[in-house]
């Protein structure tokens, strides 16, 4: 069950090292892929089934082909370590404890679609990371893994380090380009998409730090390693950041389509105190909320989709009974009107909106129609801006309307919130 | 909104930017195509320096990348993490996104307000501590957490942050956290 792939190093003294890493065959992939042909290396991706971790699972290798091949302009892979979609947590552990799994990752990724340059764009807040990634860096680069005429191949690249400041928009990836170039983080219409015109103009590849970090592997191990260890379409292991009322929060690499309800009971020990379990957000707060009855599903891209929900980015946010969802809806609804943009009218206008009602609604002061004034403000944004992240509002709070309306019309009718302070876990004994 | 005498840009006397921020900074414009680029690891080093970043240093990056201050301003008001306002000499964050929220960040955020006497987003009358509620810090699975001087604290109880409140008071807080 517990497949470990990219957790496989993190246990080790010194896993962070150049030393420890190419000890355990570290670098050996990027000498494979070397020898061979940018294509071959795409066809072995494209064939491992590897889907972005990012958030949309688009298949890598699907993407890298959309890079032109001839092109004026150079040519970069935005590595995306901006890691802000609340519930997540997995890619500052890859940066602190095997950092080199990334290079080496980018570095294939850079030579199968012709970059000679790679920016890693790490989130501001992520001192340790920042600094264990330039490390690595520094090492690779004194190695000969990096920089002009990489193991006598001819082929030359440099990875740079790009922190952000502290905006959750810069994880989507026009937005992160515009802020590797120095800009405010305002997301860029597509088309043209970054494969054509992304980073100081030129084709652009932004990849997600897990996706990029299993790319070594399925050049040593094969594609069909990977490809069967997931269901179809679905390739390899994924590493899921288990948040909320359960016994053992924590990452987890488990494979592909993992059922859910084995994830809450089995792996991280059932909920804590024992109690019903309430609510499950699959896979970010981005995700529309799932209920019990909705938990007999595999964690994999399509197997969400089909529920109505999204893989995300494999964070699962699990919530217990007697937890307040208008609260929890209110709370998010706050975070996304704080990291707008600003941009596109129906975001920046309907979040903050929704945010509102949906405070006022928590805290007793709730309207009748205030709710269906929600939907009908989800649905002015939903598709309508320029970049998801109204989407990434909408979807969510719709869902929580849909699915726990009673609990919300509840609040209005009486006026206040029927559960009391959220409890502690210092003052319960679980 | 970028007017440099406005509340946001918090206004300072002269500034001087050290020899090694300087090296740092011509390192890092070497990496870019365009020096514009280097602004915000540009921004970054400068505010490690100063602990802020006033109107003064504003205008001494915008110099230094040959970018007119209205670009400066701009892109250093969109990023939270830039700090305009002279911040206190601690500075403690604490997440109440949802995950932290559930597992009572709330209660640490009230209890911290009411130890120091100060609302979220205020600094202590005598300057020492600037206490803030933040978005998502990406430690969810460790909630609740808060950063301490850009220092990760994690799986917080009261307890812990009576504890860490005691050590900054006694400016004891060694290089802590749990990282
Ligand atoms: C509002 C918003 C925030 C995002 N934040 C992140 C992020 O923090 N990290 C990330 O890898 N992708 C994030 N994404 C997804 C990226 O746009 C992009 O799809 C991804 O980095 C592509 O990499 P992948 O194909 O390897 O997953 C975000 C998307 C949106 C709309
Ligand atoms: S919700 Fe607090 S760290 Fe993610």
């Amino acid at each position: 069950m517990t497949e470990k792939i990219l957790t496989a190093r993190f246990e080790k003294p010194d896993s962070y090292r150049l030393s420890s890493y190419v000890e355990d065959g570290g670098y050996e992939a990027l000498k494979k892929a070397l020898s061979k042909t940018p294509d071959e290396i795409i066809d072995i991706v494209k064939a491992a089934g590897l889907r972005g971790r990012g958030g949309a699972g688009f298949p890598a290798g699907v993407k890298w082909s959309f890079v032109p091949k001839e092109s004026e302009k150079p040519k970069y892979l935005c590595v995306n370590g901006d890691e802000g979609e609340p519930g997540t947590f997995k890619d500052r552990y890859i940066m602190e404890l095997d950092p080199h799994a990334i290079i080496e990752g980018a570095a294939i990724a850079s030579y199968a679609f012709g970059a000679h340059v790679a920016y890693i764009y790490i989130r501001g807040e992520f001192k340790l990371p920042i600094e264990r990634v330039e490390n690595a860096l520094a090492e690779a680069r004194q190695a000969g893994f990096l920089g002009a005429n990489i193991l006598d191949s001819g082929y030359d690249l440099d990875i740079w380090v790009h922190p952000g400041a502290g905006a959750y928009v810069c994880g989507e990836e026009t937005a992160l380009i515009e802020s590797n170039e120095g800009h405010r983080g305002m997301p860029r219409i597509k088309p043209p998409f970054p494969a054509i015109v992304g980073l100081f103009g030129g084709p652009t590849v932004v990849n997600n730090i897990e996706t990029l970090s299993y790319v070594p592997h399925i050049i040593n191990k094969g594609p069909e390693w990977f490809a069967a260890m997931g269901p179809e379409k679905n390739g390899g292991t994924k590493l899921f950041g288990v948040s909320g009322h359960v016994k053992r929060p924590g990452l987890y690499e488990l494979r592909m389509g993992t059922p859910l309800r084995k994830i809450i009971y089995e792996v991280c020990g059932g909920m804590r105190g024992d109690k019903e379990l309430k609510a499950v957000i699959p896979g970010g707060s981005s995700t529309p909320i799932l209920t019990p009855g909705e938990i007999d599903v595999n964690m994999d891209y399509d197997s969400l989709a089909k529920i109505g929900t999204m893989f995300g980015s494999g964070a699962i946010i699990v919530i217990e009974e007697g937890t307040c969802i208008p609260r929890l809806a209110a709370r998010l609804a706050k975070f996304y009107a704080h990291e707008s943009c600003g941009q596109c009218t129906p975001c920046r206008e309907g979040v903050p909106w929704i945010a509102k009602i949906l405070d006022r609604v928590e805290n007793g002061m709730g309207l009748p129609g205030d709710l269906d004034q929600v939907l009908k403000i989800c649905d002015n944004i939903q598709g309508k801006t320029i970049c998801p992240l109204g989407d990434a509002c909408a979807m969510p709070i719709r869902a929580m309307i849909v699915k726990f309306r009673a609990e919300f019309e509840r609040h209005v009718e009486e006026g206040g919130c029927p559960f009391g302070p959220t409890p502690t876990p210092w003052d319960s004994e679980s | 909104m970028s007017n440099p005498a406005s509340r946001e840009n918090g206004v300072d006397g002269p500034i001087t930017i050290n020899g090694e921020t300087v090296r740092a900074i011509d390192e890092i414009v070497k990496r870019y195509p365009v020096a514009e680029a280097a602004l915000l690891p540009v921004l970054h080093k400068v505010q490690d320096q100063l602990g802020w970043l006033p109107v003064s240093a504003l205008d001494w990056v915008a110099k230094r990348l040959g970018l007119p201050k209205t670009r400066v301003y701009g892109v250093t008001s969109f990023y939270t993490m830039f700090k305009r306002q002279k911040p206190g000499k601690h500075r403690i964050e604490i997440c109440t996104n949802i995950s932290c929220s559930l597992l009572g960040a709330e209660h640490l955020r009230d209890h911290i307000a009411k130890k120091l006497n100060i609302k979220p987003g205020e600094t202590t009358e005598d300057g020492r501590i600037t206490f803030d509620e933040v978005e998502c810090l990406g430690s969810c699975g460790t909630a609740p957490v808060m950063l301490v001087d850009d220092k990760f604290y994690e799986k917080l109880t009261p307890e812990k942050v009576d504890d860490v409140l005691d050590k900054l008071n006694k400016d004891d807080l060694e290089a802590g956290g749990n990282d």
